[in-house]
């Protein structure tokens, strides 16, 4: 599946599939030169032995991932790290995704619907081309809702908009949001005044996933925590978003010139 | 005359020849050239071949030095090595990066008169060669054992522990969760102290000896130890070093721009982001360098910066010159490349710009008081002293500790209070039955010798149990 510049890679992995849980990230690498990419699993498939990612085409790295094709393989893949998702039954749950982030919420939204819980869902896109799961996730929810930029599907408008209804409508439990950060951070900034607490999962820069290089450090309650291997999910009440966006900046102007090195050696 | 000419030879040691340091600012290769063999045999017709060598009580592992010396004296070179293989795998490795001032060389007797032996020169030397001319270590092996033993972590201790067992006919398989074998030496330590080639050929070298190496594998994570022994492993070997880094814990250490020595070095060294955009990993350059620490550590970041382009680089260290950990030799090669020292001197905060860029960092003087539990003198600082300075890219390099990845995910492994493994000093055995550990993750970082000798006694430790287990097959309770 790829629409527009979001693709889904399904990769065999057979002991990373036989670990994988909701919530745990896997780091792949494309060729000898390449980067090391973490990605939350969307999907683990034991008895196929394969896990699947789901992702936008940001960098040159992913870029080099799109152009796989079917039968080609990854250099690297190392995994599951972080920590599962926390699955128990609490009540009343609204599982919150942007953009690609619901690829991560599909398998956190699965679980807490069979630890019994009552699931309202709520996704976003920029456009309708660009929603994903949504057939996968309604199975799963008890309610879905649809939301996208331009109004070519569902509500017109952001996700927070319905999740305000929600709150309003609805005594909640927990709230999970996956998604781009400023869209986790106006989640949790809204569900704060209804006491909901609420989950995010979080993709800094990192290199090794094992604690080895700091560099996906967050600070949460005003200490610092390793993404990889204390997270990757964390209470949204306590996240620094705006360092944590800042952080994520940091090479983008490498990164810049790292797509168009890597596009002038394409067209050449 | 003559007999004075004889004597003053006797105490001028040959140096090793150099990149000069205006000229290797600008590039990663390797520093230090190597010996021509008439350098080689010259240094080596020093030695006083004692009848007791105190430098061989100085190195880890006990390589009868005398010995090689005497057989580079003869230009037997290829003796030479051989006698350096019977107690060490890697001595291109140690040739290099072994702190010989405070081992063998620490003892060398010509030493209390002039200066000792080139012994880490002489055991590159004949290294090198062996590379070179393909001269391979062909001990005998032993007949095959039927034992299979898990090592966990590549890293010297790892690698040691592999080649010891393999020779005594066990298989081993090698559980590493970066997409590389080799440990510090790949992802710590610079190509232009260490070639990375010469970590390839020797891990190479072990895989055609029959070590199997599984990259990307988390033990812990991907696999669990009790699996491993489910899958049928008689032993386990934990070599996972001490990699988590510490932060100074002071305001403004989250800006962009600055990072742990960890990340850096691995950047440049194991994702060769120096070549960047030819290789897809980003790193920072940045033009006003600051390295918090004096380590080897420390220097290695230092002198990475010099090379990435910065305009000024510099250390800042809170004790003075006579307590920094790093080698003296390492000290000497970044002042050469233009490293500034700012000692007795502490980073109290990290001043960011709007975007959340780190821009400089305020500092307070330190002045030596008593000593502490280190021995050292404690660096108190002087009140009223603070003052700022301007930079760009800070890297921190105040040291590591243990990784609590495998150890939290292994339940009855004993540990210490500051989470390294307990495991007994002379064998390496744990709380577990059928598990050994080695290295940086029981003692701390320490040396790539050391992780080899702790190596080497639980190899020692693990075939002594596989051989008895073989006999009251029984007893393998694990
Ligand atoms: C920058 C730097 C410079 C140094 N310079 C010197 C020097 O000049 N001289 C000197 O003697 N010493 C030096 N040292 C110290 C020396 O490198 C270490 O003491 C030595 O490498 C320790 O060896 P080890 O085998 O215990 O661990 P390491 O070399 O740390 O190797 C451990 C390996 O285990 C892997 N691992 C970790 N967790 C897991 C897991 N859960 N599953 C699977 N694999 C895992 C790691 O990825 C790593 O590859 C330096 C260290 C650094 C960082
Ligand atoms: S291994 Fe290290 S300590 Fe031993 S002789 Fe060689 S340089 Fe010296």
């Amino acid at each position: 599946m790829a629409s527009g510049n979001v693709i889904l890679n399904e990769i065999e992995a057979p002991l990373i599939a036989k670990k994988a849980k909701p919530g745990q990230f896997v780091i792949l690498k494309a060729g000898e030169r390449g980067e090391r990419i973490p990605l939350t699993m969307a999907e683990a498939d034991p008895e196929r032995g394969t896990i699947t990612v789901i992702y936008k085409v940001v960098g040159k790295s992913t870029e080099l991932f799109k152009n796989l094709r079917e039968g080609d393989s990854y250099q690297d893949a190392v995994g599951p790290l972080g920590q599962p998702t926390h699955l128990e039954r609490v009540g009343n749950v609204t599982c919150v995704g942007g953009g690609t982030g619901v690829a991560v919420l599909y398998p956190i939204t699965r679980g807490l619907k069979g630890a019994g819980n009552r699931v309202i869902s709520i996704i976003g896109a920029r456009t309708a081309d660009r929603i994903i799961l949504e057939e996968e996730m309604k199975s799963v929810s008890d309610e879905l809702f649809v939301c996208t930029d331009d109004g070519s599907r569902g509500h017109h408008g952001f996700v927070t908009e319905i999740l305000k209804k929600v709150l309003e409508e609805e005594t909640l439990n927990l709230a999970v949001a996956v998604g781009p950060v400023l869209m986790m951070k106006l989640v949790s900034e809204m569900t704060r005044p209804y006491d909901v607490k609420t989950i995010v999962s979080l993709n800094p820069i990192m290199i090794d996933g094992t604690g080895m290089c700091g560099g996906c450090r967050v600070l949460v309650d005003g200490e610092n925590k390793f993404a990889c291997v204390d997270g990757p999910e964390f209470d949204g009440h306590k996240v620094d978003f705006d360092q944590l966006i800042q952080r994520l900046g940091a090479y983008e102007s490498e990164e810049r010139e790292s797509s168009m090195a890597h596009r002038c050696r394409l067209d050449r | 005359m003559a007999e004075k000419e004889d004597v003053t030879e006797k105490w001028a040691r040959i140096g090793m020849p150099e990149q000069e340091p205006d000229k290797r600012r600008e590039n990663f290769e390797e520093v230090p050239l190597g010996y021509t063999p008439e350098m080689a045999v010259k240094e080596a017709s020093r030695c006083l071949q004692c009848k007791s060598p105190s430098c061989v009580e100085g190195c880890p592992v006990e390589i009868d030095i005398p010995a090689f010396v005497q057989l580079i004296k003869e230009e037997k070179f290829d003796e030479a090595i051989k006698k350096i293989w019977e107690k060490n795998r890697l001595p291109a490795v140690c040739g290099r990066v072994c702190p010989q001032e405070t081992q063998c060389e620490g003892r060398c007797v010509l030493g209390k008169k002039g200066r000792p032996i080139a012994i880490g020169n002489l055991e590159r030397f004949a290294a090198d060669l062996a590379r070179r001319e393909g001269i391979e270590d062909v001990s005998p092996k032993a007949e095959p054992s039927g034992k299979r033993v898990a090592i966990v972590g590549s890293g010297p201790a790892g690698l040691t522990v592999a080649a010891d067992l393999l020779a005594r006919g066990h298989q081993v398989t090698i559980f590493e969760a970066l997409h590389k074998p080799g440990g510090v030496l790949v992802y710590g330590i610079p190509e232009f102290r260490l070639p990375k080639k010469i970590v390839a050929d020797e891990i190479e070298s072990l895989e055609k000896q029959g070590a199997e190496i599984m990259c990307n594998t988390v033990v812990g994570r991907t696999i669990t130890i009790d699996e491993l022994f489910d899958q049928g492993y008689d032993a386990i070997f934990v070599g996972v070093g001490a990699g988590l880094p510490r932060f100074m814990n002071i305001p403004g250490e989250n800006l962009v721009g600055i990072l742990s020595a960890n990340e850096y070095l691995t950047r440049a060294n194991l994702m060769k982001a120096y070549r960047f955009p030819e290789y897809d990993t980003p790193i920072p350059r940045g033009r006003n360098v600051v390295v918090i620490g004096a380590g080897n550590v420390a220097m290695d970041s230092a002198r990475t910066a010099v090379r990435l382009g910065a305009e000024t680089v510099r250390i800042v260290y809170r004790r003075s010159r006579e307590e920094m950990p790093a080698r003296a030799a390492e000290i000497h090669h970044a002042e050469e490349e233009g490293v500034e020292l700012l000692l007795l001197t502490s980073p109290i905060r990290f001043l960011g710009d709007e975007e959340g860029r780190v821009a400089g960092m305020e500092c307070i003087k330190m002045e030596l008081g008593e000593p502490d539990a280190s021995g050292r003198r404690r660096p108190i600082p002087i009140e009223g002293s603070e003052f700022e300075i301007v930079c760009d890219l800070v890297i921190i390099a105040i040291g590591t500790g243990a990784n609590p990845l495998l150890t939290r995910s292994t339940e009855g492994l004993e540990l210490n209070r500051w989470g390294y493994i307990e495991a007994d000093p002379e064998t390496g055995e744990t709380s577990i039955e059928g598990v050994w550990a080695g290295g940086d993750i029981v003692t701390g970082s320490a040396t790539v010798i050391e992780a080899m000798g702790a190596g080497r006694r639980a190899a020692r430790s693990i075939h002594e149990h596989l051989t008895r287990e073989g006999r009251s097959p029984e007893s393998c309770g694990v």
